[in-house]
């Protein structure tokens, strides 16, 4: 049987609009085809987890059974009690299957889970956030096929964007008007084609073409710099990294929100602009936004909320530094467990508590400190130069120039 | 003491300013605040008016002006 992943030739578009024809018609006149769009989304699913990648199929299954399983439970749970401890345990059943995919290469030396399948993280975000909703109670009641439907949206299941349930769940059930449907398919149309030129064309240029070259030139004077490999082509690498990694994933998380459009959903965008961010915080408001804002809303702020609720540190600051170290540390063993991806969670912490003490002593001197357009040039300047070489970091490129000799 | 009255002084005492004169000024995008203030903004709501705000009820966009925080938090208390 075929095996097709998501968005990775221009022909899957074809396809893919070909076969929404149906839906797109009917949400034209204000009509949602449940059946339709549910067959459809299956046969996609199929598409993605069957052929040679079947293992992968059988494991999203198991992970769908574990996840509804726990969330049945736990929703009636909460109608009648809210004991802490059950919704932490809720929690770490959870993340349970993510954590076990995640170690298992660190533990065996780079072989995967056998339970691993595309888009194993994104789920559980999605899964995550549904228990914490239903903590809170801003979600009372959890359907089965509601879950498994927002679980599942095929255009964000591989790598998102992350969308909140309450949100999905809104679209989902009010076709939008006539008119309000014709903008979103324009805006659609648009992130479509906008993704196409990101992710075919300058994704491809920098990632295929510019990156392997610079890669070489790089590794050819690793001995440069008392052995330490910096040079200029390392530099090179590290823009042209990052310039591949931008426009690789925001235009592939374009052509999931583009997708979604179409299908009447009005996914979250996930960049906007980063490279022309002001300073790291400003950079994490634009840079994988639903990520960010998902990590923002139930990591950061409850994490805050717990140590200033039960005043386990007294100072507001340095809650706060607390915070973003939690935050970013998770964030980056969530990249992978390897010394790479935790360094550069832990650089983010570090880059954004140093924003935060030069953001409170500017408020101090508001009236001493220069402020024009080439001091913000200077902050987008210096800002971009930090998150390039956090991307660096991230690339896992020193790994290969420190630690791997020998390797041609 | 009246919601509104409350919510403006602990807004004053967070971003170090009287935003009375303007209800409708977007306090994150002029940077007034931010998560942590966010979360001491909910904290002291709680305790000053003994009402429950879930952190997941925090939707940004509905909390986002003096003003609309005023209304949310007389939501709460009828």
């Amino acid at each position: 049987m075929i095996n097709v992943q998501p968005y990775a030739n221009p022909m899957y578009f074809v396809w893919l609009v070909l076969a929404l024809i149906p839906l797109m018609v009917g949400l034209f006149y204000g009509r949602r085809l449940q059946i339709y769009e549910a067959i459809l989304s299956a046969a996609v699913l199929v598409l993605i987890f069957g052929g040679n990648k079947w293992h992968q199929g059988v494991a999203l299954i198991v992970y769908m059974i574990w996840q509804v399983v726990l969330v049945q439970v736990y929703a009636r749970y909460r109608r009648q009690h809210n004991a802490t401890w059950v919704f932490i345990v809720t929690v770490i059943v959870s993340i349970i299957p993510l954590v076990l995919v995640k170690l298992t290469p660190a533990i065996t030396g780079g072989h995967n889970s056998w339970w691993g399948f595309l888009g194993v993280s994104y789920l559980s975000f999605k899964a995550v956030q549904v228990i914490m909703e239903l903590r809170d109670a801003t979600i009372k009641t959890m359907p089965i096929w509601d879950f498994v439907r927002f679980l599942l949206f095929f255009p964000t299941v591989s790598s998102g964007p992350i969308d909140r349930f309450r949100r999905f769940q809104k679209d989902y059930t009010e076709a939008p008007s006539q008119s309000d449907y014709l903008y979103m398919v324009g805006k659609g149309v648009h992130s479509i084609f906008l993704g196409l030129l990101y992710k075919f064309v300058l994704g491809y240029l920098f990632g295929s073409v510019m990156l392997p070259s610079v890669a070489q030139a790089a590794l050819a004077q690793r001995g440069a710099f008392f052995g330490l490999g910096l040079s200029w082509p390392l530099v090179g690498y590290m823009y042209v990294y990052s310039m591949y990694l931008f426009f690789d994933f925001a235009g592939y998380s374009l052509f999931a929100v583009g997708v979604s459009n179409l299908m009447g959903i009005d996914t979250p965008v996930n960049f906007n602009q980063p490279f022309r961010a002001l300073n790291i915080k400003d950079f994490w408001n634009r840079w994988h936004m639903t990520l960010s804002f998902w990590f923002r809303d139930f990591v950061f702020m409850r994490t805050t909320f717990f140590i200033m609720k039960h005043k386990l540190v007294k100072n507001r600051v340095h809650v706060s530094q607390v915070a973003y170290l939690v935050n970013f540390l998770i964030m980056g063993f969530w990249h992978g467990v390897t010394w790479y991806y935790i360094v550069y969670g832990l650089f983010h912490a570090g880059a954004i508590i140093i924003n935060d003490i030069w953001l409170r002593y500017k408020k101090r001197h508001r009236k001493q400190l220069p402020h024009n357009r080439w001091t913000q040039a200077l902050a987008i300047v210096v800002t971009f130069n930090v998150v390039c070489f956090s991307f660096l970091i991230f690339s896992g490129f020193l790994n290969t120039l420190w630690f791997t000799h020998g390797m041609r | 003491m009246d919601a509104k009255a409350t919510v403006l002084a602990i807004l004053e005492d967070l971003t170090g300013e009287d935003v009375s004169g303007d209800m409708n000024v977007n306090l994150f995008d002029t940077a007034l605040m931010d998560s942590m203030d966010t979360v001491q903004l909910v904290l002291e709501l709680t305790n000053q008016l003994d009402i429950d705000i879930p952190v997941s009820e925090f939707d940004r966009s509905q909390w986002d002006t003096p003003q609309k925080i005023v209304d949310q938090v007389e939501a709460k208390l009828q």
